[in-house]
């Protein structure tokens, strides 16, 4: 049973991380690229309306940053819990 | 000036095209002799050993397709900030990947997606459910790589589309057939250089002419070179609505239509069943992990630099032909005019060439695929970049064809035959017949190369929406609701892609009524290619209900999903 327990608990942790990062995911593309997009092209960035930035460079970069973060922090995990053997 | 650059070029773009196509063919055919596989762990996923840098690598070049390297530039060009979905859909899908999928499938650790999903809800029907939808994604998918195939061939090199799709057919033949996954994987690593050399030459050449800065990322935000100080993206918005166009940075469809197809090509991205099966091929569940983000970051760096390219292009070309004499256009409006990819009819008269929005007046028609394949020349390249192009392409198109055709073959002998058919099969049967099911899939999908039926290409880019009705929902409920079972699971993927192909003969194609419905009728307003969200949703909602009224799966596929959910432990062998 204990080592049941751990297992949810690891579950628990690496559940807690996808939603962090998915809500990132989220408010990033569809947020900030499609439905805010109105909204941020009054700001610029340099020749680029911010949410046509978003929508075609910005969204892309954050989703890699994204990944790279969630095999730290899993790697991270994994030790932490034993699980990396 | 052109003249001047062909004098001083030794070797004509033909020779070069030559030259380039048939050193990096030779190179994978030599690939593909080197990495030869030995059993069916081989053939399946590349004997289970792959690094996560040649996986990411392999999967970027299997996931960029002819569509990724010829078109969606041009696309983009044409839609604007439309373009997005694209971009957005086409990577977003692979953090869906590697957070929600890609880990606990490699801990699973069979061949096949049909595999995961038979074993998952112990169910025959489900396998067989699962293999219908992989084989109808990947046919869909893979005539139209084929074609293409045939197209940069015929473009290039001068011979017959039909012939081009031939000589394609008979190298991915070659390696796929010899090497299975293994030599698929390791000329997917080489096609990726290729393809990525190809595609970021003329793009880094294009943003030094037009704004001095060697990124195209940052170029096609900055001002231009020609001193006036003006930014690019404003001055072809001011260009686009001067022609009647709407802006090019707003873009024309509905919000709602916008955020539905990207949706559905994430959430169809990640469940293709050629991109899951890259994951199969590494060694442990972080190199999964890992390979996911490896294989983005190669990604990004294209997709990237497309709404650059699209950018340049289309300024350029508005710049070069708008409003100028016709017997005045440079030389490569002629050459590719023989090709049917740009055409002018002078409805006026007046010997200009008026290129506006209103149909009625407008006297030019480009075909998108221009953007990528001319633009080298527009910008006056010298003529090894142009032939790199092609090389680029064929490269683009191999790879994801050779990908798809391992998934079908795999489905065949060994989700059908192996897992249904003839269980006591013996290793070594099991690998002829592998060999033989991919080549009846080249066959098959060479035929539909040189015989595409009209609805291919009005249905390639639907093959996401059938792969996000069908086995999205289903390998997501099955890693993440341990309650699932066999009965909501095989309702939802029923449900889910018949609602998608439903929706689709009656709005893509027409098939129900007379005439193709007007958009006015779409529901909510989506159009059939975001329609896989809808459909999605509705596979979810089906599984979750149709479960609820039915028994729990068994204890020891309770156990599985436990399982798979932990990175290490028993369960890390692959095989039988």
């Amino acid at each position: 049973m204990k080592k049941n327990d751990h297992a949810i608990a690891y579950w628990k942790e690496n559940i807690r991380y996808v939603l962090i990062l998915l809500t990132i995911w989220f408010l990033v593309s569809y947020g900030a690229g499609i439905l805010f997009k109105d909204a941020l092209n009054h700001i610029r960035l340099g020749g680029f309306k911010l949410g046509f930035w978003f929508a075609q460079q910005g969204s892309m970069y954050v989703f890699v940053v994204l990944i790279f973060v969630y095999v730290r922090l899993m790697n991270k995990l994994d030790k932490k819990y034993g699980y990396d053997k | 000036m052109i003249s001047n650059v062909i004098l001083f070029d030794a070797i004509s773009v033909q020779n070069w095209t030559y030259i380039l196509v048939g050193l990096t063919f030779a190179l994978y055919i030599g690939i593909a002799i080197w990495s030869r596989a030995g059993s069916t762990k081989d053939f399946y996923v590349a004997g289970g050993g792959v690094s996560p840098l040649a996986n990411g690598m392999a999967t970027a070049a299997d996931w960029m397709s002819a569509a990724s390297f010829i078109s969606m530039a041009g696309i983009i060009s044409f839609a604007g900030y439309d373009g997005a979905v694209y971009l957005m859909g086409w990577t977003g899908g692979y953090v869906l990947l590697a957070l929600l999928l890609a880990p606990y499938l490699r801990k699973f650790g069979k061949f096949t997606v049909p595999d995961f999903i038979g074993d998952r809800y112990y169910s025959k029907t489900a396998r067989i459910v699962a293999v219908f939808c992989a084989l109808l994604v990947s046919f869909t998918y893979v005539a139209g790589q084929m074609r293409g195939v045939g197209i940069v061939f015929s473009r290039f090199l001068e011979v017959d589309i039909n012939t081009g799709v031939i000589i394609g057919m008979l190298i991915v033949l070659f390696y796929a057939v010899l090497g299975g996954m293994k030599g698929i994987t390791y000329t997917q690593v080489a096609q990726y250089c290729v393809l990525i050399f190809a595609f970021m030459v003329p793009a880094i050449f294009i943003s030094i002419q037009m704004t001095g800065n060697p990124i195209p990322q940052f170029g096609f935000g900055g001002k231009l070179s020609d001193g006036t100080g003006t930014y690019l993206l404003d001055k072809l918005d001011g260009l686009s609505t001067a022609l009647g166009f709407s802006e090019y940075t707003e873009g024309s469809k509905s919000m709602m239509d916008v955020f539905a197809i990207t949706l559905a090509l994430m959430v169809g991205t990640a469940g293709l069943p050629h991109v899951i099966v890259r994951f199969f091929t590494v060694k442990r569940v972080r190199d999964a992990r890992k390979s996911a983000g490896i294989a983005l970051l190669l990604i990004v760096i294209l997709y990237s630099t497309a709404p650059a390219v699209a950018v340049f292009a289309r300024t350029n070309m508005i710049e070069t032909v708008s409003n100028k004499r016709y017997d005045a256009v440079p030389k490569w409006f002629k050459k590719w005019e023989t090709t049917g990819l740009i055409e002018f009819t002078d409805k006026n008269n007046d010997g200009t060439i008026q290129y506006v929005a209103d149909a009625s007046q407008n006297e030019l028609t480009v075909d998108r695929d221009i953007m990528v394949l001319a633009n080298p020349e527009i910008a006056n390249l010298p003529n090894w970049v142009i032939a790199l192009v092609a090389a680029g392409g064929l490269a683009a198109a191999l790879s994801t064809a050779a990908g798809l055709l391992l998934v079908i073959s795999a489905s065949i002998s060994h989700d059908l035959i192996k897992k249904i058919i003839k269980p006591s099969i013996s290793e070594k049967g099991e690998l002829v017949a592998a060999r033989l099911s991919a080549v009846g899939a080249v066959c098959v999908a060479g035929y539909f190369g040189i015989n595409p039926p009209g609805f291919v290409a009005a249905v390639v880019a639907l093959a996401f929406g059938l792969a996000a009705a069908s086995f999205f929902p289903a390998i997501i409920l099955g890693i993440f609701y341990k309650r699932m079972n066999k009965e909501g699971a095989i309702a939802g993927m029923v449900v889910g892609i018949t609602a998608m192909l439903l929706y689709m003969v009656k709005y893509k194609l027409g098939w129900f009524d007379d005439t193709l419905p007007d958009k006015s009728e779409w529901w909510f307003g989506i159009s059939p290619e975001g329609f896989g969200t809808i459909a999605m949703l509705l596979n979810f909602v089906v599984s979750i209900v149709i479960m609820k009224f039915t028994p729990q799966p068994p204890e020891n596929v309770q156990e599985i999903v436990e399982r798979i959910r932990i990175p290490s432990g028993a369960g890390e062998a692959v095989g039988h």
